[in-house]
This record gives C-alpha cells, structure tokens and sequence, in this order.
C-alpha cells in the first residue's frame, strides 16, 4: 500500500500535513453525506417496494378484466374501440435536489379534466368488461406515476450512494494511510539527519579542541 | 412538456392507449431496443415496459438507469408477472448497500 517516495523536506512534510488534514475534513464530510443518503434512500427504496406491489396487483388485475373483455368481443371490435383515444397525458417534469442528487418530479396533466372521460367508444357495441378494464386501468394511473417517480429516484440515488461510497472508502483506506506514512517517514528522515548533524558538530568540537589544547576529552 | 410511453406486446398494452398514454406494440427484441432508442431521445420522460420485452433488452434498459429521463418502468405483462421489476429494486438495494439488506427475506 504506502510504497510511495517522498522526497523528504520540510516544504514537503508542510504540503503533506496540509493535505492530511484535507482529506480528514472531506473524508468526514463524505461519510456524512453518505450516511444521510443511505438513511434517504432506505425510506424511498421502501415506497418504491410497496407502490411496486401495489402497481402489479392492479395491473394484474386490469389485465384479467381486458383478457375477459377480448374474449366477448372480437378483435376488430377492440381495435375500434380503441382507435382514436380520447384522453390524453402529458407530463410536467421538475427536479428535486436531495443531496445534490438531482431527480425528477412528474406532475401529469390530462387533456380533458373530468377524469371519466376515457372511454373512447360508444357503449352499444362494446362489453362492460371492457369499461371495467379501461376504468381500473385508469385508476392506476396516478400510482404508476408516482412508481416511475420513486423508482427513478431510487435509481439514481442507488448510483450516488455507489459512487460517494467508493470515495470515502479511497479516503480511508488509500488516501489518508498513504498520507500518513508520507508524514512518519519525512519526520523520521527530517529527525535522524538532524542526529547526525549534531552528531557531526560534537566530533568536529572535539577535534578542534584537541587541536588548541591538546588534551584528549578521551584521556580526561 | 413531456409524454409517456407504453412498450411491450399489443395484448399486454393497448388499454393504455385509451388513457392517453402513446403505446409502442414490439414483438422482437431488435425492434423493442430501436423503438426505446428514439422514445429515449424523443420527449417522453417515463417509459413503461412489459417484463418480457425488457428482458430481451437489458443492456439497453441499464444504459438509461443512470440518467435522469427517461425513468423507465418495467410493468408485468398479460402473460402475468415474472418478478424482474421487484428485482430489479432489490437489485438498487444491492448497488447502494452491498447487499440487499431489505428485501432479502422477500425472496422465495
């Protein structure tokens, strides 16, 4: 892990000592941030569960009433029945920050605002299975939206936690030891070249006294 | 101001077209991936798609999960449900967390 040189100096040592405290600061920042997504992401993944399990039910069910509507009538008379809808959505798209994650927010709006008018057929020649159909379908609606809404989210949400993770994870176990070791060494290096210069100067005092007064500090 | 799309086989969405949603019958995964291609880059911000057509097209579907429209959402079809869209939560779980911590015990 820590196998990177430093070159050891003072200018480094400072430089290192600086990041250190850097990389603390934003390692902390990082895990809180990560700490309140996850906390975010756990109550949103929740919904997304239960308006999943909602959304299939009453699909499944619509879909049984559509299958028993085909089965009374033939397949032109669906495709009549069909043919020119009546209603139409469109979508108003926003965003919402949370956590600087940026997601959407749907708000639909329909063309006609009575909300049973979705049957794009006359009664006369179409069974009420098909009105059940269309009626249950119709129901769902808000709740498939709210589930593209969530689902979304939870999403993107998913990839910034996977993303924010690996960085404070690179923070903890790469950065911060790699900076940290830098900082042991270069004192380490800085303290024992200091030694060996006062080493040095107590030799060199040596040999300059005995030169002047010739006595030997070994001898006395 | 964006629409929503409906993918998938006929029998399974042509009662979305009457709520006003734009459906977009696929029988085959090479049409179902050109037809999301171009409601992706078209104005439809969620995309609702049949399990079974999605699971043709995965690699296509996983391209947009990360991307802030469209949001597509996979529905079961008439042939009834094969859990991909449940999986498919679990599976952000999993991203998130590591490992799916809540939905676990779901699993049969």
């Amino acid at each position: 892990m820590a196998n990177k040189t430093f070159t050891a100096t003072r200018m480094e040592l400072t430089r290192l000592k600086r990041k250190l405290i850097t990389t603390r600061r934003g390692h902390k920042l990082l895990k809180d941030k990560r700490d309140e997504l996850m906390r975010q992401f756990l109550s949103l993944v929740r919904e997304n569960m239960a308006l999943r399990k909602k959304v299939e039910a009453g699909l499944a069910a619509a879909n049984k009433n559509f299958v028993l509507a085909k089965s009374t009538m033939s397949e032109e008379a669906v495709n009549v029945a069909f043919m020119t809808p009546k209603q139409e959505v469109s979508l108003e798209v926003s965003e919402k920050n949370i956590m600087s994650v940026d997601i959407p927010v749907f708000e639909y709006r329909t063309r006609t605002s009575d909300p049973n008018d979705i049957y794009s057929y006359g009664f006369a020649f179409t069974s009420s299975d098909l009105d059940d159909a269309v009626k249950s379908l119709s129901d769902l609606l808000p709740d498939m939206l709210k589930l593209a809404e969530t689902e979304k989210a939870c999403q993107l949400m998913a990839a910034e936690i996977e993303k924010t993770r690996r960085r404070v994870n690179a923070l903890e176990h790469v950065i911060i030891p790699e900076t940290e070791a830098g900082i042991k060494m270069i004192t380490m290096k800085l303290d024992e070249n200091e030694r060996s210069t006062q080493i040095r100067l107590m030799k060199v005092k040596d040999m300059l006294l005995e030169e002047a007064h010739h006595y030997s500090e070994r001898e006395a | 101001m964006y629409k929503i799309a409906v993918m998938g086989e006929s029998d399974s969405i042509y009662g979305f077209a009457t709520l006003g949603l734009d459906t977009y019958p696929t029988d085959n995964p090479e049409s179902a991936q050109r037809t999301l291609r171009n409601l992706a880059e078209g104005d439809y911000a969620v995309v609702y798609i049949t399990e079974s057509t999605a699971s043709g097209i995965k690699s296509e579907i996983d391209r947009y999960s990360e991307q802030k429209l469209p949001a597509i959402i996979l529905i079961p079809g008439v042939s009834g449900n094969t859990g991909d869209g449940v999986r498919n939560v679990s599976k952000s779980v999993e991203q998130a967390v590591g490992s799916d911590i809540i939905f676990g015990g779901d699993k049969e």
